[in-house]
């Protein structure tokens, strides 16, 4: 305890600086600023193409057009670079990729983290980038030494003259390097060469998370910044009426309150300062349509719905005639609520406008929206908007919404202070602020024939569509919103007569993808009723999918390798009971058997899940493992906990509280085994969730004879009375 | 003016007595590794270390914590048993929650060097990480443990 730091607060409002010497840190420096500090020196970096720089310091910089949510983007994608490139591992290092036509998604056309899709998108794209980039630092050495350049290979960062035994740096070859022509499609390594796809790599951005030294959105900061806090109504479509800023404004530290498209902002010189203004203002909401919104009305609502017809999704056979020849017939409703993403990092996004240009900082998954929205809203042009996006605190779907609602919000509120400012979201704002994942009701009707055999199935869905007046709305086709419908529409089970009908009542809760998207709900009715149907059929749950799935390979690959390793069908410890699941979703295919106890109150514990996936060929083990374990701990929160409800048109839930997250103690044991494969890689980052429900729910019905058809599972529903 | 100490350092801080010690941390003393997630007691994003303990700092004023000895998540060592053992595992997925976390974790080891896993989910019940890196954190906690056992630093 030697030195003494002044810190007050006008200082550090006018400066950003500590006062007292020897701790100006970077957090006061633009993001971009710190960014390039600690990435490469000025010196002529060689940028052979929009994805990598090399710097004379030998450091490799590779530029990251993928948002790094947790799901290992930061790592996974540089390894692709560096297979091809022959760098050193220890020398990447990990930039995050401006807004630009050349960092767009390969298949969505913007810039976009979403669909699981960032390994498999950028298979090839990644590779080629440092397959080229390689090809000119061996013909800048060849040149140097005036020899021939099939004489020269690429090692771990240097480039060797085998004959000769010289070799330089690709550090020292930076400047020859940038007058060589990049070359045309130079051919990948075949897989038998990769050294580094398919190892088990550590990620590159654990040491900044193990330090405090990540920067997350709500962490950036710089001179004169202010935040705010924004009041929003109570009721979703709701508006300021008017509101009476005078308490609040008193509030100590409150810089100014205005009124915005969604509400009443709270300016103030610290986020407490904000909270208190917040709490002090007076805000008389026109409440709107949606003031007597009731979610027991809206299942009634939904149920209803669901004995109509509805638009096809899925159709062959003839199901009518199918289900009179049934010689039993099962029906039943499945349900599930709307859900809050809850990213562990609330909402936040910082602002600074001027004149001629906008910078933003946020942790988006979404650039390209982002940056036209801040255009439109700002009056700028999109190329006078930089997004700079820091790290997120997850996403799971939250922070890529095509209406870009936190980031618009935030410009307007920079628009009337004038000043660089960070609008966040407390924990409540989060939990009530909407974009869920819609609330779902699912009638099933099947029929089984002589000896039990599946004939004819009918799933009708209710639900909102999330694509409706989005940019992706060309994929609502025939009033079927392809994601309402995926994992039932093209649910893999052979079964000759099956009917899969949608409605989508409109409703006014926005809704948003929330990770698995669609087969976060599909894949628990689907797999939930199928086991209902072994059941009734009086087959093993297992051998009843196995017979049903003869025409699908990697589906049965994955519920065979789960099936071995959950050894299931052997004695389990007394009290425990067995559930499986298999769904495939984002080009992966996933197998879980969930190991379940009920006790008489009717708590759940799971005690053990083992998985199998088969997402192509694996580019990082290590990726692959955390993303299952992370996909079956959010689908688990779901399963056991989840629910967004509304009376009088309020949200009921606000915090961890009333919306309860999985915690330590409710964790399974998890292992994970990867199923070998050939095919191109496929998603990871959603797989892992939808399996995890009816796998849990099955598992419960093995254990008490009581079939979980709603969602969350309910306690009173089990207990033994 | 409030003083604090944080991390071997002394700060003299011009701010309402009332405010909770995370948002002093994170806005005055520009430290933001340590995170808030409810302000409610409720996910452990904020934990600090005051006089020894794991504390949530989104529930102490900084009135409250004047004159306390008081370490974040940037005041642990790299050398740590505990840090080094979250590299090992490679623990962190979004990183958000890793903070409070560790700052636990730490805590725990010191009241139990040799706990089991009923004991860590007793005391890390109250950190919440939506990204599940659960598993990886009970590999860590036991693998700091053996390294500190053999006489790694505590
Ligand atoms: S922010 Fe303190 S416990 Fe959540
Ligand atoms: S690592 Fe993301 S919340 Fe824990």
């Amino acid at each position: 305890m030697n030195e003494i730091i002044n810190v007050s607060r006008r200082d550090f409002l006018r400066t950003g600086a500590l006062i007292g010497g020897g701790l100006i840190l970077g957090f006061s420096l633009p993001l971009r600023e710190s960014f390039r500090a600690a990435a490469t020196p000025a010196a002529a970096p060689f940028t052979p193409n929009a994805f990598i720089r090399i710097g004379a310091d030998d450091l490799v910089t590779i530029i990251i057009n993928k948002s790094e949510m947790g799901q290992g983007v930061y790592t996974s994608l540089p390894m692709l670079v560096a297979e091809e490139l022959e760098c050193d591992w220890s020398k990447v290092r990990v930039e995050s990729a401006p807004v630009a036509p050349e960092y767009n998604h390969t298949a969505f056309g913007i810039q976009l983290t979403g669909g699981s899709t960032s390994v498999s998108s950028e298979w090839e794209r990644f590779r080629k980038a440092g397959a080229a980039a390689r090809e000119m630092l061996i013909a800048a050495a060849a040149e140097t030494w005036k020899v021939n350049k099939a004489g020269c290979q690429a090692e771990k960062g240097f480039v060797i003259h085998e004959g000769t035994k010289r070799r330089l740096s690709y550090g020292k070859l930076v400047e020859k390097a940038a007058q060589m022509k990049p070359p045309q499609d130079v051919p990948l390594k075949q897989p038998k060469d990769f050294k580094v796809i398919g190892k088990s790599m550590k990620r590159l951005d654990t040491p900044k998370k193990t330090n405090g030294s990540a920067l997350f959105g709500i962490d950036v900061k710089f001179p004169g910044m202010l935040t705010a806090l924004v009041a929003r109504p109570p009721v979703f479509g709701g508006k300021v009426k008017s509101f009476n800023a005078g308490k609040a404004k008193t509030a100590p530290g409150v810089k100014a309150v205005v009124q915005i498209d969604s509400g009443v902002a709270v300016i103030a010189d610290s986020f407490w300062s904000a909270h208190l203004g917040r709490e002090a203002l007076e805000v008389v909401w026109e409440e709107g349509p949606l003031v007597t919104f009731d979610s027991q009305a809206q299942r009634e609502q939904y149920a209803e719905l669901a004995k109509k017809p509805g638009a096809v999704a899925a159709q062959r056979g003839d199901l009518r005639t199918a289900m009179t020849k049934a010689t039993k017939r099962i029906e039943a409703v499945y349900e599930v609520p709307y859900l809050a993403h809850a990213t562990m990092e609330p909402l936040n996004c910082l602002v600074d406008l001027r004149a001629d240009r906008c910078e933003i900082w946020t942790g988006t998954q979404s650039q390209t929206f982002d940056r036209d929205a801040a255009a439109r809203v700002s009056g700028l042009k999109p190329e006078q908007v930089k997004i700079h996006t820091t790290l997120l605190g997850g996403g799971f779907g939250r922070r890529a919404n095509p209406h870009s609602d936190f980031v618009i919000e935030a410009v307007q509120v920079a628009k009337a202070i004038e000043r660089p400012v960070k609008v966040i979201w407390t924990r409540e704002d989060d939990i009530k602020g909407g974009y869920y994942r819609p609330m779902w009701y699912d009638r099933m009707e099947a029929g089984l024939g002589a000896n039990g055999h599946l004939i004819a199935w009918q799933h009708t869905i209710v639900g909102q569509s999330i694509l409706e007046g989005t940019f992706l709305a060309t994929m609502v086709k025939d009033g079927v919103d392809g994601s309402s419908v995926e994992g039932a529409a093209n649910m893999p089970y052979e079964i000759p007569n099956v009917l899969v009908d949608l409605h989508t009542p409109k409703i006014g809760v926005p809704v948003l993808w929330w990770r698995s998207v669609g087969h976060s709900h599909t894949a628990f009715v689907v797999e939930s009723f199928i086991d209902e149907l072994a059941h009734a059929a009086g087959k093993d749950p297992y051998e009843f999918r196995r017979g049903l799935l003869a025409n699908h390979p990697r589906h049965l690959g994955a519920l065979n390798l789960a099936v071995k390793k959950a050894g299931w069908g052997k004695p389990l410890a007394k009290g425990r009971f067995r559930g499986i699941a298999v769904h495939k979703s984002f080009g992966s295919f996933v197998a879980q058997v969930a190991e379940v106890s009920v006790n008489p109150k009717g708590e759940v514990r799971v005690h053990k899940v083992v998985c199998a996936i088969d997402c192509g060929r694996i580019v990082n083990p290590n990726t692959i493992e955390a993303q299952m374990e992370s996909g079956i701990v959010f689908g688990l929160s779901a399963a056991l906990h989840g629910a967004i409800t509304f009376k009088d048109g309020r949200v009921e839930q606000s915090n961890f509280n009333d919306y309860p997250v999985l915690r330590i103690n409710e964790m399974p044991h998890v292992e994970v085994y990867i199923v070998p494969s050939q095919e191109p890689p496929s998603g990871v980052g959603e797989p892992g969730v939808p399996p995890i429900a009816p796998a849990v729910g099955n598992a419960i019905f093995a254990a008490t004879g009581k079939r979980i058809r709603r969602l969350p599972i309910r306690r009173d529903e089990l207990k033994k009375v | 003016m409030i003083s604090l100490h944080v991390n071997g350092k002394r700060y003299e801080v011009d701010v309402d007595p009332d405010v909770p010690l995370l948002w002093v941390i994170r806005e005055q003393l520009g430290l933001t590794g340590t995170k808030y997630g409810c302000d409610m007691a409720l996910c452990g994003s904020c934990i600090v270390h005051i006089d020894g303990k794991a504390e949530r700092s989104c529930q102490i004023s900084v009135k409250e914590a004047q004159g306390k000895k008081i370490t974040t998540i940037e005041g642990i060592p790299e050398n740590h048993p505990v840090k080094k053992a979250w590299i090992s595992e490679d623990v962190p997925q979004c990183g958000y929650c890793q903070s409070g976390q560790i700052m636990a974790a730490a805590a725990l080891l010191k009241k139990k060097p040799q706990p089991n896993d009923a004991d860590i989910d007793d005391f890390m019940f109250g950190i919440i990480c939506r990204c599940g890196t659960y598993q990886r954190i009970r590999r860590a906690i036991h693998r700091a443990a053996k390294m500190m056992n053999k006489g790694g630093k505590r």
